[in-house]
């Protein structure tokens, strides 16, 4: 089954069986974006083990998140799920006093069909403190939608932007208290409207985003998650808003339909042509010339030289797992590399339109082929196709990782660039590190010789590995 | 409902997976949501397995739900029947297909039909039993299925070996340091002159399973997995069982003498010679083996008296109980094991080896003990690890569940007589750091001059504005340092004299770090 976009861009589906993380992984990075939180899985044993290992380390500095480990009581609905939630709740306040408890249902919730939606108002009002409700389940989501169903939550939190005029004022009394210095700030930036940014990113990426809109005298009124809670974007009718990251198509469609915010459908700031392309959507939807743009990417592109010659010519394969796919592989079709299959857990292609856009532009600038999209893929038809293929780099979970390895195939696990900073032109080095990684050390270990580390007579490799 | 944020041992399936994929060519797949294949992530990472993890999930999603998944999970059997031809494909049950509740079973028959693998459903419920216990019942199960289908086939064949020999049951992946385990035990049978019929079921070939009763007796090196197996082994196939760990040199020799005195009564009237079996453990105690005399030396004098806490899965606890109580003479305040079905044992095992016994599998239990004890020493899982390191006190680690660093690549067995060495560097050596430190904080540290840490760059006559002092406070400690003489350095070199948030980003940019 193939779905055309335009004449050059087809979308293959397969059949779903493939490895990713289950989206509830998303409090993992969530919780320590948003400092005053506390994430609730309400869930199994199952989910609690997945967290627990995905998690790592993380689990034992006491981190804000918690399971409501479901008993089978529970699930025969002998018990009353409302007092049950109730009590874990208030000991929540009482131990950690977040200002939001944001619930995170999982497929069991979804199966017994336990009423969230429904008990969160009522709780809330009972204890006190905001609950919010995200489905993050493994029945309908992958990996990294999980954040998009918390923030689609959070979207209806936000103030209105009544709030942001009181705001505004505040903000001018402030400069006639401090006229030297804030006065000339204000003037900095170019008449538009309030723009909000949504995507959860590090601190740092967030203020080098800022900065990047800065200098072409954008101004970035918010962020849909804010460090904390209590700081939430102003949100409505005349808001613009814009994503950062490819996984959003949820969170994009409730700013739209329930926000009444004006989306900025961008390509992605991953990659220095697409901080570019990022930048210079949003100045052209608010009529405002850029400056230096291009020499800006220029630069950028000037100081990844002695990556970019490692990465040219090299091909990779996307096995596909955390959306971020599409704007990966058009990066490193940019830097010169081959790319064999964009494998993606599901394709947006509203929300991604721009970012495809700029794949196919990119291409024809290469004078490379599209590559396949493959949504839904399968993993063992992908591993087929991976020993005809051979490519230099297979980007995939954890779970093939070591496998191809052992068989001769670099591989760079594809979670790495969910947690690493890879958006923004200062951060293009960054992601080349990691790209570049296997390939180095592959480099390192040329005169150790043994690419293939398996024994031959292993009957299961025998059928999906034959050497030639 | 209750508040978690870790737990000892995992969901059922895990364990069904994990003997599963111990198999040669087995296939599970798992009736699972998007996810839940994280066993293979666990065994790729933990194990470094270089194969591709036989287990594979047949996705539940909303069609699923819709329509029942009683067509996908046919096609996914009968597409892994064709593509990779295993023996057996287990079709496994997870949290979600137990509340689904569909008639699994029946489909299984379907397709057992049809495909040229045998498939089996495993009988688990997750909310019944947890990772070991389920495991402990999938061995079981398996075994029985090839016992019963041989005997129907009337192609059993029930003539023991001609020399003693040995099934080892309940080596598997993922279990802790099983690999070095079953090397040492190996090497302790063939010292003995026993022979190994099979060892079950990391490696072993599912169709060789009817041969299981060709061996003299079953050895059940832990008591999680395995038992279940033996039992029924016992029962159907009259085979006598072993099921003392050989861990420690007292219980290795107690295993030793049970071997040989089952072993006799099996060859009464059999002209073999045998190794003399009390020589052996002399020897082997004595010379070979060099915790006896570690215990004896000076070193180990130092420790007794010492306090230690120990916590684990019940085989693990009771074993390293035993062994710092009675062969180090170390005082054990507590001892504990998150394997509550097992209690009973458990505190029969401990009884007169420690001052208290805690079952409980709350980790914020095992934490408030140990803080109420302050032992010297804590030997436990990686918990007990992180417990330790909050409150200063050194830990071995003896038990799962454990991180990729307790997959050494190195030789380290617990059981047998080069797992006593093991055991006694892993004891000493979390005391004597323990000494160390606390000698450290008594002097003051090694080093009491003045720490220097100016860096080059400060004090050039830069500023640092509030909001790239902030910025500057929010990159990760073990990077700030560079990011801040890097920026010093740029700013320098472009003759800035206030360094803002732009002038650190340019800076980033301009040395790519």
């Amino acid at each position: 089954m193939s779905v055309k976009i335009d004449e050059t861009l087809t979308v293959e589906c397969e059949t779903g069986n493939y490895h990713t993380f289950c989206p509830i992984s998303c409090v993992s990075w969530l919780y320590q974006k948003i400092e005053d939180s506390f994430f609730l899985v309400v869930g199994t044993k199952t989910c609690g083990y997945f967290l627990q290992n995905a998690l790592g380390v993380m689990i034992f500095a006491e981190p804000r998140y918690a399971m409501a480990e479901l008993e089978e009581g529970d699930i025969s609905a002998q018990l009353n799920d409302y007092e049950g939630l109730k009590r874990l709740c208030i000991r929540i306040r009482r131990d950690r006093d977040p200002s939001v408890i944001i619930w995170i249902g999982t497929c069991t919730t979804e199966i017994i069909k336990m009423d969230l939606e429904g008990m969160a108002p009522k709780l809330e009002w009972e204890i006190g403190i905001p609950i919010l409700v995200a489905r993050a389940n493994g029945l309908d989501y992958a990996f990294t939608q999980g954040e998009d169903t918390v923030l689609a939550a959070m979207a209806h939190r936000c103030p209105e932007p009544e709030f942001s005029l009181r705001e505004r004022k505040e903000m001018k009394q402030k400069v006639l208290a401090f006229p030297s210095r804030e006065k000339e700030k204000l003037h900095e930036y170019a008449n538009h409207p309030s723009l909000v940014l949504f995507g959860s990113l590090p601190s740092n990426v967030v203020s080098q985003l800022n900065l990047e809109l800065r200098r072409q005298s954008i101004k970035v009124s918010g962020w849909l998650p804010a460090q904390r809670y209590t700081d939430l974007p102003s949100l409505g009718d005349g808001v613009y808003v814009c994503g950062v990251n490819p996984f959003l198509s949820r969170t994009a469609t409730t700013l739209i339909r329930r926000e009444k915010c004006e989306l900025i459908g961008a390509p992605f700031p991953i990659g220095p042509d697409g901080t570019r392309a990022w930048i210079e959507k949003i100045c052209s939807v608010f009529g405002v010339e850029t400056r230096g743009l291009e020499e800006r990417e220029e630069q950028i592109w000037e100081s990844l030289k002695d990556y970019l010659n490692l990465v040219r010519g090299k091909s990779v394969f996307f096995m596909g797992d955390n959306l971020l796919e599409v704007s990966l592989a058009r990066f490193l079709i940019r830097c010169g590399m081959i790319v064999y299959e964009i494998g993606i857990p599901y394709m947006d292609k509203r929300y991604q339109a721009a970012e495809l856009a700029l794949l196919r532009d990119t291409c024809t600038r290469m004078c490379v082929p599209i590559p396949r999209i493959v949504e839904k893929p399968d993993n063992s038809n992908q591993i087929r196709r991976l020993r005809e293929l051979r490519p230099d780099l297979a980007i995939t979970g954890m779970a093939h990782a070591n496998p191809l390895e052992a068989r001769g195939i670099s591989t760079k696990w594809s979670v790495e660039f969910t947690f690493a900073q890879i958006h923004g032109s200062a951060n293009a080095r960054d992601l080349l590190e990691l790209v570049t990684r296997p390939l180095r050390r592959q480099r390192n270990l040329e005169h150790f010789g043994q690419n293939t580390l398996v024994r031959k007579n292993n009957k299961i490799e025998m059928t999906l590995y034959t050497e030639s | 409902m209750k508040l978690a944020y870790w737990m000892y041992a995992g969901p059922a399936h895990i364990g069904t997976l994990r003997v599963a994929s111990s198999f040669k060519n087995v296939h599970a797949i798992m009736h699972a949501p998007l996810g839940d294949d994280y066993m293979n992530v666990m065994r790729s990472m933990l194990e470094r397995e270089r194969d591709f993890t036989a287990a594979t999930a047949s996705i539940v999603d909303r069609h699923v739900l819709a329509r029942g998944s009683q067509k996908r999970v046919m096609d996914n059997i009968l597409r892994k029947d064709q593509e990779e031809r295993p023996d057996l494909i287990i079709l496994t049950p997870t949290c979600t297909s137990s509340i689904l509740q569909e008639d699994l079973a029946n489909f299984v028959e379907r397709a057992s039909l049809i495909s040229n693998s045998s498939v089996i459903f495993a009988d688990v419920d997750h909310y019944q039993v947890n990772e070991n216990q389920a495991a402990d019942r999938t061995l079981e199960q398996v075994v029985r299925y090839y016992l019963d289908r041989s005997h129907t086939q009337e192609a059993l064949d029930q003539f023991v070996t001609n020399v003693p020999s040995v099934n080892i049951i309940g080596i598997f992946t993922l279990g802790f340091h099983n690999q070095h385990d079953c090397r040492e035990l190996r090497r302790l049978l063939r010292d003995l002159d026993i022979g190994i019929n099979q060892i079950i079921p990391e490696g072993g070939a599912v169709e060789d399973l009817k041969d299981l009763p060709k061996a003299w007796l079953n050895l059940i090196p832990y008591r999680e997995v395995g038992l279940m197996t033996a039992m029924y082994l016992n029962k159907e196939y009259a085979m006598p069982y072993i099921s003392t760990t050989p861990m420690g040199a007292v219980d290795i020799a107690e295993c030793i003498r049970q071997i040989h005195k089952k072993i006799d009564t099996l060859a009464s009237g059999s002209s073999n010679k045998r190794v003399d079996c009390e020589a052996f453990i002399d020897a082997q105690t004595r010379f070979v083996s060099q915790a006896a005399w570690f215990s004896r030396s000076i070193d180990c004098q130092n420790l007794t008296g010492k306090k230690t806490v120990v916590f684990g899965d019940a085989t693990h606890a009771a074993s390293i109980t035993k062994i710092l109580a009675r062969e180090m003479g170390i005082h054990v305040s507590c001892a504990g094991t998150f394997c509550k079905h097992d209690a009973e044992w458990f505190k029969e095992q401990i009884q007169g080896f420690c001052d208290e016994i805690l079952i409980t599998d709350d980790h914020a239990e095992v934490g408030d003990m140990i803080a109420r004890a302050e032992p010297s020493a804590i030997f436990g899982t990686q918990m007990e690890r992180h417990i330790g390191k909050r409150l200063d006190i050194p830990c071995g680690v003896i038990s799962a569940p454990v991180h990729i660093q307790n997959f050494t690549l190195g030789y380290r067995p617990f059981l047998g007589y080069e797992g006593t060495n093991q055991i006694a560097d892993l004891v000493y050596n979390s005391f004597a750091l323990g000494m160390e430190e606390h000698l450290l904080d008594i002097f003051g540290g090694h080093d009491t001059k003045e720490i220097m840490d100016k860096s080059l760059f400060t004090n050039i006559g830069l500023i640092w504005n509030p909001e790239s002092r902030l910025e500057l406070s929010k990159i990760p400690r073990f990077v700030r340092e560079k990011v801040e003489k890097n920026t010093e350095k740029f700013a320098q070199q472009k003759g800035i004299k206030t360094i803002t948030v732009e002038v650190m980003y340019a800076a980033k940019e301009a040395f790519g770090t």
